[in-house]
This record gives structure tokens, C-alpha cells and sequence, in this order.
């Protein structure tokens, strides 16, 4: 058996973190005159800019730049795909926290305090500040709706025998990742500049940076050794600090910081899309499906962003695990003068599987039936019900059994007894259990994102040099594509050191994103390995007088016939022969294609499936609740590395239910964004785990297709199965009504909403799904949906 | 600086926090800071062991100290509002948020900081037993975890009851999951290794038992 995969190797910076000598960017030792920049924020949300006077921030002490939107070298704009992100806002300020204009000083403060010196004269523009209003004027669009449809949804839903409408309005999400943005540049001769950034994607602020500075993407150099945390915040907004400290590095010829404060991050950075879900959903007396409409709004912000593929993935994910035949699925992408919205940790998929998974139960409440009865009923089956609604085959399905074994092993239809003989003897303590499955889309839907590159060097000493376009956020890439590597020679992990991601080693490079940061360069660092194992083997079988194919690596030891050597030994007989020991590698994901006319294609090449069973506890008279227990079963392929996985499916899941349950983002009326620290905005602590916390890995899992070493992606989908600490609680607050009538939630479902959610039913309030006459007629929305605001 | 604020300090180091913020600014113990001389004052910290004489704003706080004037980057700026715990510290082996506190307050008075908290080359139990669990991802928080539970499990031992203790009488308190959970939310965690933080604790504590 290897040591190396499937073994629960530490992490690589373990040692590090545990005695605090990890060197993130605000820990490296300061370049000699250094100026730290302070950007300032605009403080309207729509105006326009008519007067911007900075002569009292040019003369403050300490100030050696200042710089706004007329003194960008090149591009003005940092638009990860599409333009719209301008660095300065020029004549129109689209949100409030905007950047303006950014100083550079000998001294933070100093900078800080020069910048509140700025007078800045507005005209109010009207501004869309909510989602509603956005979605009902249809020029607050960032990028055109999009619609995927099949089979006759229409005369399917009005033709079933039950039929149910309603809202489900779903809050946005800040990243909160314990490390800032930050960047330090540093100037270099003939237009160099070397950018240090806390960043997901070091290509692209390579790219967006030369573009900012007008200057070829080969002057630019951008370094990434490890993040404080990136959960998609740092896949394009890092270009923010990084093209604003490059612009300042290059007109003052000193090296600058942009260490953003935690509430200036928190305004001025886009956040996960809120979304607005309208259902209109029609189903037979068992519960199933026959047809279902989907209209998706999702709150974009000023500007496209990554919004696009966002709201493609919101919609591939509204099917979860469910064959829906006949279905439309119209998505908006609306405009409003907030932050623009970007990539958080599933990337718009959680939205869509928070939907059908609200719409799984209430129409289970409607039939009066357990929720999972109804789940298992609609899951994907053999063909033809195994589909998409965007056309691809479901052909690795394993929800069934895998929803099986976590029924069996967490007491699913006991513990429902249990609940159901709590509540009738509790009246203002009411308990709650949702079993959630979940299915999951792995690639980037931008197709060309799916590759990646790699360099790998070995030294005579038999070290071996490891880097790829890959960065560390503390998800355990790193030693994950470690453990591929030493397989690869037969050497253990040790030997292999993993360098910081530099644009300089490997070019080009995708972000690392989608979960598919190790398929993608474990792949290609395996390619590279494999290229110098290859030419070794050669060298080798020389030596050993056997064909090169007879030649193995194994235990840091080269072998052949009867013949052994140390790995370092052939290293050194493959320098002296002048053999090369430096090998690029690069990887595509075979098999995926799609039609963005048609909606249709391949997108994923594989799916990662998963299942939670939440059980709560709500106090009907605070809307307080807590977790009694949660336990979780979920498919990683063949671990590459039990112990990271089980730690990305725990996190997943906490960082999920705080989405949907804590933390809440709050607007004021005129925009400004008034949770912007942790005393506001509450993201999970280790007192909201629940006290009985099981999470294990699916052991039957393997990846049908050729993903390293049949390994899955776990990054991303065990966020979504938070939402079953959400229909958990929903599940409890239906409970205080005695007729188990349905009744609205939204998300997040903070003590307040959950609260008032309880009172309305007190009140004999409205259900959050209209119940439709059959055949269906023409009824307005819920009266219900304002009320939930 | 508002009487009331300054009321609050205690009386030996409020009278240099004074001196330090008076206008007038004597240029002998002025730093530039920028254009701007401010007054300075001069500090003596001692830091993991060692004792460091520090001429500072006295607006400095313990955590800039610490990372900007002694190089100890192991404690961390996660909010800069001591809401998060990532730059908690141990003060004569108590735990504090370091960017909540000013530097010149702690003058004399004994620091440890992550980078202190090893035997040599021999891991504090907390940092081995974090090493074993996994309990960090990205690791941004996870000197503030460790020297926030090597200060709880003092507090513990010192049988310090918490919010969630059932008995108050009790003179040792055991220290369950849950009271661990309790004694540690002051010290968050974006990754939610918190299972892991869990069973790293448990492992040390039971170690020093």
C-alpha cells in the first residue's frame, strides 16, 4: 500500500501554523521605503462625482501619493471577464464604499488619516438598493436572463394534481476570511513589478495589473505563498489591493503595502449573491414532481463580476438530486447599487439547491408526508430519468444508497419518532430534523478554466522542487499535490517541498476555485513527475542493463532486475549524463463540453454527492435555537487524504449553516452596509457546533472517472449541506403550529425571523407556499413574501 | 482625550499615557511620523523572556508592538476590533486580545506570545496536540486559538467557573467539550476547524492532568 495516497499526511504548513512562523504578506519583513496605501471610499451609493478636491490629502504630513481614476497608467478597470469593475470610480459612484481615489504614506496612519481629508462633492442619482426593485425593472440587468427549459413545464404543472407557488428569499454572504486582502508591489527596473497578493488567482492580477500599468504581462510577476483563508473572496477581488498598491509602486518608484482594515474589507468587497426564488410547482398525490417552474434573481451588484457563471451555476444546481422531466429555470441577473456581488465557496450551486430543497419541503408538508419519503421518491434513477435539465447524463449517481446508509446510521426514522414525541409533550421548546442530500458539479462551467501547469524540478541530493498554479488557503492543496508527487518518484512526502505560486514558474494559470484546485494540478504535477521519472528510467535502465519499463520507484529507492540505487544516486548519474531533471506538466479535464446557445452539454465531469441529517432545537418564545446533533456522510472518491477532507466537509458545512442561519448582511436605506465587522455580522463559533458532530466519509466512494487517483473535489459541496441546519429549523417552527399548516422562512433564519415566523403562525398566518386551485389560476404572488421582511 | 476615558486607566500607567498624548510635543522623545512629530514614550516589555526597551506612540497598541517593532508576526490582525481572538496573547499567563490593549500599559510586565510558548525545540502540548488534530486550515487564527487555550486551561485548573458550568460551587469545574466550546467562542475560526480545535484541547488538557 502507498504511503502516500489515501493517507492522512498533516498538513503542510502544520508545524508552521502551530508555532506561528507561517509568513503571510503582512508578516514579511518591510522592504526598505516602504509606503503604506489607504484607499477612500465613496459615501453615497448612485451620484455622481462633481467636485473631488484632494489638495488637503496631497499636503497631509507623511503623504507621498495620491492617485484616483485620471492618473491609471493603463486600464482603469479590473473586470475579471467582463469591464465594469473600474479600480477608482471616475464620474458615477455605483456603491456605497466604492473606491475614489488611494493614498500613499510613510505610515499607515499617516495614510489613513490623510485620506479623511478628502473633499468629495455628490449629485444623488437614484439608486436600486433591493432586489425587488431591481428584478421589476427590467434595464437593472448586469448581463441578459438566461433560461433553461425542457419538456412542457407549463402544461405539466397546471395539469398536476396539486400545485404549489411561492417566495423563498435567500441573504447574501460575507467571506470573512481571518486574513484581509492585502498586496505589497514592488517597482523592479525597466517596468518590473513584483506583486505579493493574497490571492486565489495570481494570473489574472498578473493580467489585470500589466493591463492597469499598460505594460506587457511579462514585466508583472505576481507571488502567492499562502492565503488566511479565501473561500472564493480572493478569486477576483484581491485585483483590488493589488492593482491600486502596483499603480502607486509604479508612479512613486517604492515598493507600497494595501493592507485593507477588516471594516473597509468588508464594505468595499463583494460578498455571495443574495437571491430571490419564485417556485410554481405541480406534483401527484405521492409527492412527485411532474413539472416546476424556477424564476432566480440574483442580486449582482453594480457590476457583472463573476456574475455570469455564478447565476449559470445557480441554475445547473436547482435540480440537486432530482429528476425534474419538465422544468423552466429563468434566471435574472439583477443590477443594484451595491457592492458587486462575486464567488463564494459553491458559487452560486448552494443557491440552487437551497431552492428545490425548500420546495422538497413544502410539498412534503402539503402531503403531510416525511420529506426524505418524498426526496428519495424524486431522485434521479436509471435512464431515461436520469437527465439534467441541461442535458448531461447523471451517470455516477450513488445519492440513493449513500442517503441510505446515513438514514441507517444516524437513527433517520427513529429519531423522527422521537422528535415528533418531544414536541407533542413541549410546548415552547420545539425540536426540528431535516436530511438533506446533496449533488454537486464538478469543473469550472467556463470550460477553458479547466487546465492547469505545473514544474517540477528534482536536485541531485534527491529533493524534489514542487510548483503549480495552484495556491494554498489553508484547503491542504499543497500537500495533497505533495503526496501525488512523492508517488510519483516512490519518495516519501518530505522530499518534496512545495513552493509559493509565482506567474514567473508556471503561466497562465485558473484560478483555484470550483473545487478543482487538486484534479486539476495533482494532474498536471503528476504529468511533470512522470516526464522526469520517464528520462530517469532511462538513465537507470543503462545502469541496470534492463529495459527501461522494468525500471520502479518505490521507497525512495530506483530498482531494476537485481539492481538498486538511491533516487539521489541516479540524480547525480543522470546530471553527469546530462539528462534533464526539470519537467513542465499540464493538465485539460477530458470529456466536458457546452453550448451556451442550447444550455446544453457536459459541464461537470464528475458530481460529488453527500448528506446531512440536522436536528434542532427552537425556543418558540426568542426564536433562539441551537444544534443537538448533526451527522454527516459524504463521497470524496478514494480520499487522497482523509484528514484534510474530513476537515473541508466539517468547515463546509459549519461556514453553510452560518449562511443560512446567523449571518445576515444589513443594508441601510441608503445603502451603506451597517454589518461590517464581527460585532455585527456573525459568522459561526466553536460554541454554535453542535455537541454530537459525526461526519464521516463516504467509504464506498471512487470516482468513475480518471480524477487523480479516483479522488473527488471536496472544497465546495459540503457547504450545501448546511441547508439542513436551515429546513431543520423551518422543520421546528412548523412544529408551534398545531395544524402543521406550511409557513414562510427565509434565509438566513436569524432568532428574529425564526421568531417572527412562529408568531405569524400563532396568528393563523399565511403559508409561504400558495396552495393552487386545480387546474391552476392566475393568483399574485404570496401575501405572505412582504410580510417575511 | 475625554477625563472619563482616561478615569478608566489604572493610576501608575495613565499618568504616562498623559504625558504622552500632551500637545507640546518635547522634541527629545519625538518620532516622526511622517511630516508630524508626535510624542513618544518609552516602554519596557518583556516578551517570551526577553526584555525589550521601546520608544512608541503611546497609541500603540500591544499587538503593533509586537508585529511592527519586535518582528513576533506569529500573532495576528484579523479585525483589529478584539472580536475575533486572533491576536490573543498571555499576559502574566492571562489571556488578552493584544489589539485592544496599549502597549505602554504593560510595561514590566511578562508577554508570551506564540513564538514563546515552546520548551526549546520541544512543542508546548497545545501545538503538538494542534499539529495531531488538524486543528487549523488556514491558520490565520490559530496562534490566537492556542494562546487562548493555553490561558483557559489555566483559568480551568485555577477552577475559574464559565457560562455554561453547572454547578458554581464546585471548586473544580471538569472541563467537558461543551466547557470547552464555552471558554473558547471568544476565538473564531472561518475554516470552522472547530471539531478539531475540540479534540486538540481535550488531548492537551488531558496531557497536563
Amino acid at each position: 500500500m502507498s504511503s502516500n495516497i489515501g493517507v492522512s499526511h498533516p498538513h503542510d504548513s502544520a508545524p508552521l501554523h502551530a508555532s506561528g512562523t507561517a509568513i503571510y504578506i503582512d508578516d514579511m519583513p518591510e522592504p526598505r521605503a516602504l509606503l503604506h496605501a489607504y484607499i477612500g471610499l465613496s459615501t453615497e451609493a448612485h451620484a455622481r462625482i462633481v467636485a473631488r478636491d484632494l489638495s488637503a490629502v496631497r499636503t497631509a504630513p507623511g503623504v507621498v501619493a495620491v492617485i484616483a481614476a485620471e492618473d491609471v497608467p493603463g486600464v482603469n478597470d479590473i473586470g475579471p471577464s467582463l469591464p465594469g469593475d473600474p479600480i477608482f470610480a471616475d464620474d458615477v459612484t455605483e456603491y456605497h464604499g466604492q473606491a475614489l481615489f488611494a493614498v500613499a504614506a510613510t505610515t499607515r496612519e499617516a495614510a489613513r488619516a490623510a485620506a479623511a481629508l478628502a473633499v468629495i462633492a455628490y449629485e444623488p442619482l437614484p439608486a436600486i438598493l433591493t432586489l425587488d426593485e431591481a428584478l421589476a425593472r427590467e434595464d437593472a440587468r448586469v448581463l441578459p436572463s438566461r433560461l433553461i427549459k425542457r419538456g412542457e413545464p407549463e402544461t405539466a404543472i397546471a395539469r398536476a394534481p396539486h400545485r404549489l407557488r411561492g417566495t423563498l428569499r435567500i441573504g447574501g454572504q460575507d467571506h470573512f476570511y481571518l486574513e484581509g486582502q492585502i498586496a505589497v508591489s514592488q517597482p523592479g527596473e525597466q517596468g518590473d513589478m513584483l506583486i505579493f497578493s493574497s490571492t486565489q488567482n495570481p494570473s489574472e492580477i498578473q493580467h489585470l495589473v500589466a493591463r492597469a500599468l499598460a505594460v506587457p504581462d511579462h514585466n508583472v510577476v505576481c507571488e502567492t505563498r499562502r492565503m488566511g483563508g479565501g473561500f472564493g473572496g480572493k478569486e477576483s477581488q484581491a485585483a483590488i489591493p493589488a492593482a491600486i498598491s502596483a499603480i502607486l509602486a509604479a508612479l512613486t518608484k517604492r515598493p507600497v503595502k494595501l493592507r485593507l482594515d477588516r471594516d473597509d474589507d468588508m464594505v468595499l468587497t463583494g460578498k455571495r449573491h443574495p437571491f430571490r426564488i419564485d417556485y410554481d410547482v405541480g406534483f401527484d398525490g405521492s409527492g412527485r414532481i411532474e413539472g416546476i417552474d424556477f424564476v432566480l434573481a440574483g442580486d449582482c451588484g453594480f457590476s457583472p463580476d463573476l456574475s455570469g457563471g455564478i447565476n449559470d451555476r445557480a441554475m445547473m444546481h436547482v435540480d440537486n438530486c432530482y429528476f425534474l422531466e419538465n422544468i423552466s429555470i429563468l434566471s435574472h441577473r439583477c443590477k443594484t447599487n451595491t457592492v458587486s456581488n462575486t464567488a463564494f465557496r459553491g458559487f452560486g450551486g448552494p443557491q440552487g439547491i437551497m431552492a428545490i430543497e425548500y420546495v422538497m419541503d413544502e410539498i412534503a408538508r402539503h402531503r403531510r408526508r416525511d420529506p426524505l419519503e418524498i426526496r428519495r421518491l424524486n431522485f434521479y434513477g436509471d435512464g431515461p430519468r436520469n437527465v439534467t435539465p441541461y442535458g448531461m447524463a447523471v451517470e455516477d449517481n450513488v445519492i440513493g444508497e449513500l442517503v441510505e446508509e446515513l438514514a441507517r446510521s444516524a437513527d433517520y426514522a427513529e429519531r423522527l419518532q422521537e422528535v415528533a414525541a418531544f414536541n407533542e409533550r413541549s410546548d415552547w421548546i420545539k425540536r426540528g430534523l431535516a436530511l438533506v442530500p446533496v449533488k454537486f458539479g464538478i469543473s469550472f462551467t467556463a470550460i477553458h478554466l479547466n487546465q492547469a501547469g505545473a514544474l517540477v524540478q528534482l536536485y541531485t541530493d534527491g529533493s524534489v522542487l514542487l510548483n503549480h498554479g495552484g495556491t494554498e488557503m489553508g484547503q491542504g492543496l499543497f500537500i495533497k499535490v505533495a503526496q501525488v508527487v512523492a508517488e510519483e518518484f516512490g519518495i516519501p512526502v518530505e522530499r518534496v517541498r512545495v513552493s509559493a505560486t509565482n506567474t514567473s514558474k508556471v503561466p497562465n494559470t485558473s484560478p483555484t476555485a470550483a473545487s478543482a484546485g487538486t484534479d486539476l494540478n495533482a494532474k498536471a504535477a503528476q504529468a511533470a513527475a512522470h516526464a522526469i521519472k520517464q528520462r530517469l528510467a532511462h538513465v537507470a535502465a543503462g545502469e541496470f542493463g534492463v529495459p527501461p519499463t522494468a525500471v520502479i520507484f518505490a521507497n525512495g529507492e530506483v530498482i531494476g532486475g537485481r539492481r538498486r540505487m538511491r533516487l539521489a544516486e541516479l540524480a547525480k548519474l543522470a546530471r553527469m549524463q546530462r539528462v534533464s531533471m526539470s519537467s513542465t506538466g499540464f493538465y485539460a479535464t477530458p470529456k466536458i463540453q457546452f453550448d451556451p446557445v442550447s444550455q446544453t452539454g457536459r459541464p461537470f465531469y464528475y458530481f460529488a454527492y453527500g448528506a446531512a441529517l440536522a436536528e434542532v432545537e427552537v425556543d418558540g418564545l426568542t426564536g433562539e435555537y441551537r444544534q443537538r446533533r448533526v451527522d454527516i456522510l459524504h463521497d470524496c472518491g478514494k480520499s487522497l487524504n482523509p484528514a484534510i477532507d474530513l476537515g473541508q466537509i466539517e468547515g463546509g458545512f459549519v461556514q453553510g449553516a452560518g449562511w443560512l442561519t446567523t449571518e445576515e448582511l444589513w443594508w441601510d436605506a441608503s445603502g451603506q452596509l451597517r454589518t461590517h465587522a464581527p460585532s455585527t455580522y456573525k459568522i459561526p463559533a466553536i460554541g454554535d457546533l453542535p455537541p454530537i458532530f459525526n461526519t464521516r466519509i463516504y467509504q464506498s466512494g471512487r470516482n468513475r472517472e480518471n480524477a487523480i487517483f479516483r479522488s473527488k473535489a471536496v472544497g465546495e459541496p459540503p457547504l450545501n449541506l448546511g441547508i439542513a441546519v436551515f429546513l431543520a429549523i423551518k422543520d421546528a417552527v412548523m412544529a408551534f403550529a398545531a395544524s402543521r399548516r406550511p409557513c414562510s422562512l427565509d434565509a438566513p433564519a436569524t432568532p428574529e425571523r425564526v421568531l417572527m415566523a412562529i408568531e405569524r403562525l400563532r396568528a393563523g398566518g399565511a403559508a409561504s407556499s400558495d396552495e393552487v386551485p386545480v387546474p391552476g389560476t392566475a393568483a399574485g404572488r404570496p401575501p405572505d413574501a412582504e410580510a417575511a421582511e | 482625550m475625554p477625563v472619563g476615558r482616561r478615569a478608566v486607566l489604572g493610576t501608575g500607567t495613565a499618568a504616562v499615557f498623559i504625558a504622552g498624548v500632551a500637545p507640546g510635543p518635547d522634541a527629545a522623545a519625538g518620532e516622526t511620523r511622517g511630516e508630524a512629530t508626535v510624542a513618544t514614550v518609552t516602554v519596557e516589555l518583556h516578551v517570551n523572556g526577553a526584555s525589550h526597551r521601546l520608544t512608541l506612540d503611546p497609541r500603540t497598541t500591544l499587538l503593533d508592538a509586537l508585529r511592527e517593532h519586535l518582528a513576533l508576526t506569529g500573532s495576528k490582525k484579523g479585525c483589529d476590533h478584539g472580536q475575533c481572538g486572533a491576536c490573543t496573547v498571555l499576559l502574566d499567563g492571562r489571556r488578552i486580545n493584544a489589539c485592544l490593549t496599549l502597549a505602554v500599559l504593560h510595561d514590566g510586565q511578562p508577554v508570551t506570545t506564540i513564538e514563546g510558548l515552546a520548551d526549546g525545540e520541544t512543542l508546548h502540548p497545545l501545538q503538538a496536540a494542534f499539529i495531531e488534530h488538524d486543528g487549523f486550515q488556514c491558520g490565520y487564527c490559530t496562534s490566537g486559538q492556542i494562546c487562548s487555550a493555553a490561558g483557559m486551561l489555566e483559568e480551568s485548573r485555577a477552577g475559574m467557573p464559565s457560562f455554561v458550568t453547572a454547578d458554581l460551587a464546585e471548586p473544580q469545574p471538569p472541563l467537558t467539550d461543551d466547557e470547552i466550546r464555552e471558554r473558547m467562542s471568544g476565538n473564531i475560526c472561518r475554516c470552522a476547524a472547530y471539531p478539531n480545535i475540540v479534540a486538540a484541547i481535550r488531548k492537551a488538557a488531558e496531557i497536563r492532568a
